[in-house]
């Protein structure tokens, strides 16, 4: 598998911009593992995150800096930047797994959100090797259903200038 | 101040943009913008396709340097003119398409001729518009005709609903274009022309190979005078034919799958290449691995996303072609002039061993080649050149000898067959002094001759040189080369239809050459007549083949000069 790698692309809050982004990928046949988009600090752009899986990233890179609506694009590498996803997940727990379960969710922070007879229902934030690591432990007892958002991320402040370290 | 329909502004905006014709057919949605286009101040042709007026649009937008305009109506209008965008898009034509739309209450419910025109043109342009208020028309023709004309030129769509045409609204100048997504870098970096020179100083066998980005860019002087300092041999893609003058000593003509042997075998054995306004397109290098193996590259382009595409450089240099050609003529300021003795005697042995070459017998059938030459002697010197797409393409590219640059016009990317005719059109219609001939081929022909009405009825009176061999050429050149000379589809009928007939009915002069004998004497008639567009029609040998050829995919090492290299 083609190695996945993180763009930050800034772009102007027009309509079609998603329509012109993906129609390029698919013509330049890139591929997307996830894109999320959304509102940022200021009104006439948005922010999309777009993990992709292309051998070359310089070609993408120049490619979508064509699109005229494309403000800036930042290339995000897992060193210098915060990865975030969310997921919900079902899993199968009867009575008598119940406890198990939860207590493999309250090790990855992953919040019970509903309950029901046979099945809990978990939402879940975090890198996306957490996310990876809880599925392949809670797996065994039975997954139901899984729901990913695309992944976001933001560059950490520079190292000189940062006061301390969270998370 | 008073209030004026969306419309009138639309017109008003392109008469801004200082249009002096615009090429287009009426429809339903773009009615309204019809009615104050009968007062603007510039010409409006009426095609008979939507494809002709956008191929109009191209060749206006080549030969003139202006942005080129086509009209069109909502539906099949628009998607009638998907051809020419797609065609400007991959040659970097300047035109600026101007769609109608069902009103907007009515947009996404099937309505009656409703396309989703940006969602379809998309891949097509370099960008679209869909106008949604009256107010928005004048600023968005005007970012359109920026993003045509700047940059890497391309084709812009701007889409406007009816009921958007029908508002009322009033005129306001539009601003300065300031889009913060688009800031082509047009300068080149000092550093790199440093790099680059300091390359071309020491290499013993370097070529400059240049192409259409020269020709957009205005730099053919820099080039040639750049070409002269260094002494460089000169190779012109099918986009850069007349970039320098090919009576230039230093120019070896156009490279790659029909290219001339010396040049295609200079790229293969140079240690430089000093690529300018190129995209090293499949058609130049063969299969790209094989591709000019012992050449370290140089490659200046506007367009960023070319450099690095198919070949990765040792300098890239992104910027404007001619400002990059004069800033390394600066840089080399009084060097010397290298000799490249050795390297000019190889290339001038190729030349010798290996000429263009056909054969004309007095009472054989008539060689496309022969009438191309006849005709190349007899032009007007700066007669303007417009080709279709296949055997003729490659036979006028070859032996047509250009001095200027926009004298060449042609599908080069898209491989656009049935482009010459209205293309020729538009490039009279910007340059109504002018020569222009059309090269045609048969097949590409019977695309888009209704267009010959057009150029009778607006008197745009443009020459056709239709090269008949009853077949489409190259498909079967193919089929004779890969497919046990099993010509499925490609034989046309010799008879049909009667060109000379076909152009009189259209409006034309109609003329027809089958004999070696007769083609002078057709040539001398078509050149003469000027008040109505003329069709000569010459009868060719169906079996001759373009050479040189490099199979499709194949090394450009191995350069087929003639059926005996088969």
């Amino acid at each position: 598998m083609t190695e996945q790698q993180v763009l930050s692309v800034l772009v102007e809050d027009k309509p079609g911009v998603l329509a012109r982004i993906s129609s390029l990928f698919a013509r330049r046949g890139f591929n997307i593992h996830s894109l999320a988009v959304g509102p940022t600090a200021d009104p006439g752009l948005s922010k999309m995150t777009i993990v992709v899986e292309a051998p070359e990233l310089e070609q993408v890179k120049k490619q979508l800096h064509k699109l005229v609506n494309v403000v800036k694009i930042t290339e995000m590498n897992a060193g210098s930047s915060i990865e975030r996803e969310i997921m919900l997940i079902r899993v199968r727990a009867g009575a008598r797994q119940r406890s198990e379960v939860l207590q493999l969710a309250a090790i990855f922070r992953a919040t019970p959100v509903d309950v029901g007879v046979d099945s809990i229902t978990f939402m879940v934030t975090g890198s996306p090797t957490k996310l990876n690591d809880l599925l392949e432990l809670i797996r065994p007892f039975g997954l139901m259903d899984l729901v990913k958002s695309g992944r976001i991320a933001m560059n950490r402040e520079p190292k000189a200038r940062k006061l301390r370290a969270v998370g | 101040m008073a209030m004026i329909t969306g419309a009138e502004v639309l017109i008003k905006a392109l008469e801004y943009q200082e249009v002096d014709t615009a090429f287009g057919i009426p429809g339903g949605a773009i009615l309204p913008a019809y009615d104050p286009l009968l007062d603007a101040g510039f010409r409006h042709v009426l095609a008979r396709h939507e494809q002709g007026a956008g191929h109009m649009a191209e060749g206006y937008a080549w030969a003139t340097g202006k942005v080129g305009v086509a009209i069109a109506t909502s539906g099949p209008g628009a998607t009638n003119l998907v051809t020419p965008l797609a065609d400007a898009l991959m040659d970097s034509v300047p035109i600026v398409a101007i769609t109608g739309q069902v009103p907007t209450y009515a947009v996404g419910n099937d309505a009656f001729q409703e396309a989703h025109t940006t969602g379809i043109t998309m891949p097509a342009t370099k960008h679209n518009y869909f106008v949604t208020r009256a107010e928005e028309i004048a600023q968005t023709v005007a970012e359109a005709f920026h993003l045509a004309s700047t940059g890497r030129p391309g084709p812009v769509l701007v889409d406007v609903p009816k009921d958007v045409l029908n508002a009322r609204v009033q005129w306001k100048d539009p601003e300065p274009v300031a889009m913060p997504g688009y800031r082509p870098t047009v300068s080149p970096h000092p550093r790199r022309v440093r790099q680059a020179i300091r390359l071309i100083e020491s290499a013993e066998r370097p070529v400059l190979y240049v192409g259409g980005g020269i020709i957009k860019a205005g730099g053919g002087e820099a080039l040639t005078a750049f070409a002269r300092m260094t002494n460089m041999p000169v190779i012109t893609t099918l986009m850069g034919r007349g970039a320098i003058s090919d009576h230039h000593p230093n120019t070896l003509g156009m490279p790659g799958m029909h290219g001339l042997y010396a040049a295609t075998t200079a790229m293969q054995k140079a240690d430089l290449l000093v690529a300018v306004g190129v995209r090293f397109d499949d058609r130049v290098t063969g299969d790209p691995d094989a591709f000019a193996p012992f050449a370290k590259v140089i490659h200046a382009d506007i367009d960023p996303a070319e450099i690095g595409k198919v070949r990765v450089p040792e300098v890239p240099i992104v910027g404007d072609a001619r400002l990059i050609l004069e800033a390394m003529c600066e840089r080399w300021g009084d060097r010397p002039t290298p000799e490249l003795e050795k390297w000019w005697t190889t290339i001038r042995t190729w030349q010798e061993r290996y000429p263009l070459r056909f054969d004309q017998h007095s009472d054989g059938p008539l060689k496309p080649q022969h009438v191309i030459s006849r005709l190349r002697d007899r032009a007007d010197g700066d007669a303007i050149v417009v080709s279709g797409v296949g055997q003729h393409q490659m036979w006028a590219s070859q032996y047509w000898r250009f001095d200027q640059p926009r004298h060449w016009i042609n599908s080069g990317g898209l491989g656009t067959m049935g482009f010459a005719v209205p293309a020729a059109i538009g490039a009279k219609a910007g340059m109504p002094d002018q020569q222009v001939i059309a090269v045609d081929g048969d097949g590409c022909f019977q695309m888009t001759f209704q267009e010959l009405i057009t150029a009778a009825y607006e008197r745009i009176p443009i020459k056709v040189a239709l090269f008949n061999n009853a077949a489409h050429g190259m498909v079967r050149q193919w089929q004779r080369l890969f497919y046990n000379e099993r010509f499925s589809a490609s034989d046309l009928g010799q008879q049909l239809p009667d060109y000379p007939k076909l152009a009189e009915s259209l409006g034309c002069a109609g003329l027809r050459a089958t004999r070696v004998d007769e083609v002078d004497q057709a040539i001398e008639t078509m050149l003469e007549i000027d008040d109505r567009p003329v069709v000569a029609e010459f009868v060719v040998d169906r079996d001759e083949m373009v050479f040189p050829m490099v199979p499709a995919g194949g090394s450009n090492d191995i350069v087929l000069n003639g059926p005996e290299d088969l």
